[in-house]
């Protein structure tokens, strides 16, 4: 009966999770889309600087990530198409599981641990600091004036990312084709090209996306939870870390079956 | 002292708190709270740690939800109004935190024109010279480049001072002014408090525990004591009280060593609240 009980809570307690995220995420996306013509003006200038820090800056290292496991998926895969002689399916498979999967997971994960930690922090220490009190008893909404340049940022800059990623990838299985698989690196590229359809792109873009909201979400919602004191900055951090991504595997898992359902893709 | 109550019962009402009541989860915090503010006058909240104070204004400013009662300001109950309707009232309030809680990426004068930036239409030109203004008034003149972590602590309750100043509030609220400054720097905030007072016949609602600073500032003192009301006066009924909580309090007499493990079980937990803060 206890056990019961427990999963009974546990169960609730995730929904209310879900339920306090979605919404953050509803009105941050009202704040985006809907508040600009209702006189709330974005906050362009915090938005380009958060996109600055989310995406321009997260260029070298997910372009090192990615190409290393551009070259890993080229070694994995050769090892297999290699029994069946069909070492130029290489390109293919790199090229396709990059764009519809692995680019924009990896893209995500780099993100969530650069800056989904980082919002976490930044509000966190807001809140402790009685900042977040603050901007409210000057009737200033929080969610206005931090959570929406974020969610802007991340909802642009993701998908950015992503193509970025899937490029890095590619060019990663090339190193390989190259080397071991007598390609050129002009024919490796128009293979991976050939091989990729509009839709596999399209599906890894729009899963990007949504990573970005969930991440913007989990992070900013982490951080506004923060309780007093500064050791539960790092606890908020933590948690929106691993929340991140538990939830972007989730939401990548939904997707992908929704793709596969729909359209049998 | 006659004639502070007398020209003060005159003025009109400012801030009326009618059984306010306050509770975090099931525990209650404030347990009926009863006073009025008026116009021009400096009230300060006295209390021990624990006693509900800082509760009570946050409750005041709309940062917590009363569970029951009212609280009048300028003739709306903000325990019964929508989130649009506080945020005009709140554009009448200013707050200055215990810690200043100036935003750490802004400078010291993006702090301060934040609130008029985001609520008033004003040409640019216009804040500028209002930024200038309000930091001279807290005695910041020529500080609007710095950012708030190169001021020292007197500093940044002055910063957030002017930037509770700002939009010219009816009332203006303080928690705990003195707290963490050395002697002479809290000398001067309270002398910035009584010029403004003297200066714009400003409402001031000051929460603390430094008795010097409170008998300075006040016209009127309400003490508390485990989220009641024990005593309101003007500073000099406070002094001549008979009252044996407020003779305790003013006079700085120890609580009596705790006999019983249960007393001292049942004073923990009353001085503990779920945020951590007390």
């Amino acid at each position: 009966m206890a056990l019961v009980a427990q999963i009974g809570e546990s169960v609730t307690n995730g929904l209310a999770y879900l339920g306090s995220l979605a919404t953050l995420g509803v009105r941050a996306s009202y704040y985006t889309f809907v508040g600009p013509f209702r006189g709330k003006p974005l906050r362009l200038q915090r938005a380009i600087s958060q996109a600055m820090d989310v995406g321009v800056r997260a260029l070298p290292i997910l372009s090192l990530i990615t190409f290393f496991i551009g070259l890993i998926l080229a070694l994995q895969g050769a090892y297999e198409l290699r029994k069946f002689g069909a070492i130029d399916l290489v390109a293919t498979a790199v090229a396709v599981s990059m764009t519809r999967e692995l680019g924009p997971l990896i893209t995500a994960i780099v993100v969530i641990g650069r800056s989904g930690s980082a919002f976490a922090a930044e509000i966190g220490t807001m809140k402790v600091t009685e900042e977040i009190d603050a901007l409210e008893t000057m009737a200033i909404s929080p969610v206005h004036f931090l959570v929406t340049p974020k969610f802007l940022a991340m909802i642009i800059m993701l998908p950015c990312l992503t193509i970025w990623a899937n490029t890095m990838g590619i060019l990663g299985g090339s190193l390989f084709g190259v080397l071991q698989a007598d390609f050129t690196l002009n024919r490796y590229i128009r293979a991976s090209v050939d091989s990729l359809f509009m839709r596999d792109i399209t599906t890894g873009l729009i899963k990007s996306v949504m990573f970005g909201i969930t991440i913007t979400a989990v992070g900013c919602f982490e951080g506004l939870a923060t309780g007093a004191g500064a050791e539960q900055v790092g606890r908020s951090t933590t948690r929106a870390v691993v929340m991140s991504i538990f939830l972007v595997v989730v939401v990548d898992l939904l997707f992908t079956g929704l793709f596969f359902f729909v359209s049998g893709e | 002292m006659d004639d502070v109550t007398a020209n003060s019962a005159e003025s009109e009402v400012m801030l009326s708190l009618r059984e306010l009541r306050v509770a975090y989860g099931d525990r209650e915090i404030l347990h009926g709270i009863n006073f009025d503010v008026r116009r021009g006058e400096t009230l300060v909240i006295l209390g021990g740690s624990g006693c509900g104070k800082s509760t009570l204004l946050r409750t005041l400013v709309g940062l917590e939800k009363p569970s029951s009662g009212e609280i009048w300001i300028k003739g709306q109950n903000i325990a019964a109004i929508s989130p649009v309707e506080m945020d005009e009232i709140r554009k009448k309030i200013g707050m200055s935190f215990q810690g200043g809680a100036l935003f750490g990426s802004m400078t010291v004068g993006e702090n301060v024109a934040l609130p008029l930036r985001e609520h008033t239409k004003l040409e640019e030109s216009t804040i500028e010279i209002m930024l200038r203004l309000k930091l001279e008034q807290v005695g910041l003149a020529g500080f609007e480049y710095y950012m708030p972590s190169q001021l020292s602590g007197g500093m940044k309750k002055r910063a957030a001072v002017a930037r509770a100043l700002a939009m010219d509030p009816e009332i203006l609220f303080f928690d705990e002014p003195s707290a963490g400054l050395d002697p002479i720097i809290a000398a001067g905030i309270d002398q910035l408090i009584l010029e403004l007072k003297r200066a714009f016949r400003m409402t001031i609602i000051v929460v603390t525990h430094e008795l010097a600073s409170a008998f300075l500032i006040a016209d009127r003192m309400v003490l508390m004591d485990k989220g009641n009301v024990v005593a309101i006066g003007t500073t000099a009924e406070m002094q001549k009280s008979t009252q044996p909580r407020v003779r305790q309090f003013l006079d700085r007499i120890a609580e009596p060593e705790v006999a019983r493990e249960l007393d001292y079980l049942q004073m923990l937990t009353e001085e503990r609240r779920p945020s951590g803060r007390v």
